[in-house]
């Protein structure tokens, strides 16, 4: 009688090779997704020591971090001083390695964690590995996904296999029913409020709950986004019939029978009702409210309507200091509202929050409606396919008329690669991160959903989107 | 890999949660398919006024700490993005190993390919350390013993035992080369693989 096992436990176990000393073990890897920006290392560090990629069938390359989202980009177009020779040597390496490759100008083209689950590269009961730390997103559509370094995939190129040590569980239910107005954004936000950006460390956490099975897959797949960010390196939904009839006929799920023969495996790998997790995290949403990050960490986050703390009633000294330093950075008062404080940007893209229901979210609030006159606005749709449906629904349209900039899709002013744009601005944006300085040089960055932030965008200031509870 | 088996000398104190990779290597600085040019730009945005001088009040540019090849923070540091440049720029500078009581999960294997070692003990032990650093005016030097798993301070006498995940440790101590110990393991992976593709024959045939 084996010991009950979790969906987690099982697509582990069916992925070990060998035992690598006393605490790790070798892993088959799937799935290898690069990039221009640490693919690039990867691939070159690979040639360097004279070896060949292993399984070149399962590697795929995507034109993403560095490519301009400019409308009309070039094919090496970059603000990214090394962008150029970055994107030129991936094309190249791709071509000649022969991996699946995704130019800036394919019609799949977009950001690795939007185009692996549109396009069936990331599956359930699979590992999937990419040198970004986002890669968690396609836990989503329940691949076991984690970011890795460039030495890392260096290891996965030449033998499509990776040792790692097996982390601790971590289940967190989302029950009761989520109000209005009220999205996955908002739901992760609030679980790195409640447990820190450090309390998913060493875990690999499960999303599960009424809330989750009924969340179609774009929800899913920006909850697992932000896994990461409490520093969980992976982040999943155990598949379901959602799962399913999203992937079918994607173009690199199986197909035919294979497909039939794949559903059935992965029905297998269901959790068992006994199954046991080393930590379980309860979290009722029912009076969750939209959520925006006060501070320079996604754990500082309130509710949209709350004031920013007060640094001195945090008990830790740490936290407390790192309170006042991240007020001081975001210049803002204890106490002061959230509600009503002037922006000067407001930007939708990113693998967290910029496929199609995201933009429907946010064209609902805009259409008809200006953005505020100063307010310099952008819309940066998550991949090429995102775009085109966008465009066939008219949401472009919309997002242009209302006075946002409609781009081209990669991973853009997410991270701050060389554009000085957002210098000393305030931002609010529907990405991931709130570091100091990650989109811009003193650039203050405040996390919402895409509905916050086009309510906020039309406001001029950080506002509740209409319906929001 | 390079080996590590032990290091001595001055400490430099950040005790400070959440110091993410964005902090150490700012992206701006991620350019380039070079191994090495990144220990110039570690912590660049503190360590650097707008003018490109040397901040003076940043750790990192005051002696004896300009020399530090150890590093004392507080909880989730290398927290955030996967950058490899992340230990690169502390191994460059210097830095060999990190003690905290924890660490960003992908930066935490990062830094066993780089070089550098990450030390986990409590905070109330990093704070003990850092103290009598601080009391030191950094002569109080910390020598870290991967062989016997233990941080000691000669002139405080404090003395911590730690576990490092014990493979990557032997790892580094030898200074093996990761890939070549798995790609001697053909046999076993190929034997593993063709039971695999009955199992889930659709992993192996990515076709568009």
């Amino acid at each position: 009688m084996t010991a009950p096992q979790s969906y987690f436990d099982k697509v582990w176990q069916d992925h070990v090779i060998a035992a690598v000393g006393e605490d790790q073990v070798l892993l088959q890897i799937d799935r290898l997704v690069l990039h221009e920006l640490s693919g690039s290392q990867a691939v070159r560090a690979l040639a360097e020591h004279g070896r060949q990629p292993d399984s070149r069938g399962q590697v795929f390359t995507v034109i993403e971090h560095l490519i301009s989202t400019r409308p009309g980009r070039g094919p090496t177009e970059s603000v990214s001083v090394s962008g150029a020779a970055m994107i030129d040597g991936t094309r190249r390496a791709s071509r000649d390695y022969g991996f699946h490759f995704i130019d800036y100008d394919d019609e799949r083209q977009g950001i690795a964690h939007v185009v692996a689950p549109e396009l069936g590269i990331a599956l359930p009961g699979t590992t999937l590995v990419c040198c970004d730390s986002h890669t968690c997103t396609v836990g989503g559509v329940g691949a076991l996904a984690w970011g890795i370094g460039a030495s890392e995939a260096e290891h996965v190129l030449a033998t499509q296999t990776l040792a790692q040590a097996k982390p601790k569980t971590m289940r967190v239910h989302f029950e009761g029913s989520l109000p209005d107005g009220v999205y996955a954004k908002d739901l992760v936000l609030a679980l790195i409020g409640q447990l820190g950006a450090n309390g998913g460390i060493g875990y690999a956490v499960e999303f599960a709950g009424d809330v989750i099975r009924k969340m179609p897959i774009e929800g899913r797949l920006t909850l697992c986004n932000m896994s990461v960010e409490f520093s969980a390196k992976y982040g999943f939904v155990a598949p379901d019939e959602v799962t399913f009839s999203y992937l079918k006929g994607r173009s690199y799920a199986p197909q035919g029978d294979a497909w039939d023969a794949a559903v059935t495996y992965w029905t297998s790998l269901r959790s068992d009702a006994a199954a046991v997790f080393d930590a379980e995290v309860v979290i009722d949403v029912s009076a969750l409210r939209p959520q925006v990050t006060w501070g320079t960490s996604p754990q500082h986050v309130c509710a949209i309507d709350q004031c920013v703390p007060d640094p001195s009633e945090e008990r830790d000294p740490q936290a407390r200091s790192e309170a006042a330093r991240a007020l001081e950075y975001m210049q803002l008062q204890p106490g002061q509202s959230l509600a009503g404080l002037a922006i000067d940007v407001a930007y939708i893209g990113s693998c967290t929050n910029a496929r199609l229901s995201d933009l429907r979210a946010a064209a609902n609030i805009l259409r008809g409606k200006r953005v505020k006159p100063g307010v310099q606005a952008l819309c940066i749709p998550g991949s090429t396919p995102v775009k085109r449906a966008a465009e066939a629904e008219g949401l472009d349209q919309v997002f242009k008329d209302a006075g946002f900039e409609w781009h081209e899709s990669a991973c853009g002013f997410c991270g701050h690669i060389g554009d000085d744009r957002f210098a000393n601005l305030r931002v609010i944006s529907t990405t991931n991160r709130n570091f100091k300085g990650r989109q811009g040089p003193l650039t203050r960055t405040h996390l919402a959903s895409p509905a916050t932030v086009a309510a906020s965008a039309i406001a001029g200031c950080i506002t509740m989107a209409p319906g929001g509870t | 890999m390079e080996k590590f088996t032990e290091v001595s000398g001055v400490a430099a104190v950040m005790l400070q949660i959440n110091i993410d990779t964005d902090q150490i290597i700012p992206a701006r600085y991620l350019g380039g398919t070079d191994a090495k040019g990144y220990g110039a730009h570690l912590f660049a945005n503190a360590r650097f006024l707008p003018d490109g001088q040397p901040n003076p009040s940043f750790v990192l540019n005051q002696a004896p700490y300009d020399g530090a090849q150890l590093l004392l923070a507080d909880r989730n540091f290398g927290c955030g993005s996967s950058r490899e440049r992340a230990p690169k720029a502390l191994r460059e500078f210097g830095i060999r190993c990190v003690i905290a009581p924890s660490f960003g999960g992908i930066f935490f294997n990062n830094c066993f390919r780089n070089g550098l070692l990450p030390v986990v003990l409590p905070i109330e032990d990093v704070r003990q350390l850092a103290e009598h650093v601080a009391s030191s005016r950094g002569t109080a030097h910390i020598h870290v013993d991967l062989q016997q798993q233990t941080v000691s301070q000669a002139t405080s006498g404090l003395h911590f035992q730690f576990e490092a995940p014990a493979t990557l440790r032997q790892m580094l101590l030898q200074g093996v080369d990761e890939i070549d110990q798995t790609l001697a393991r053909r046999a076993d992976i190929d034997l593993w693989r063709a039971a695999d593709r009955v199992r889930r024959p659709w992993a192996y045939t990515a076709v568009a």
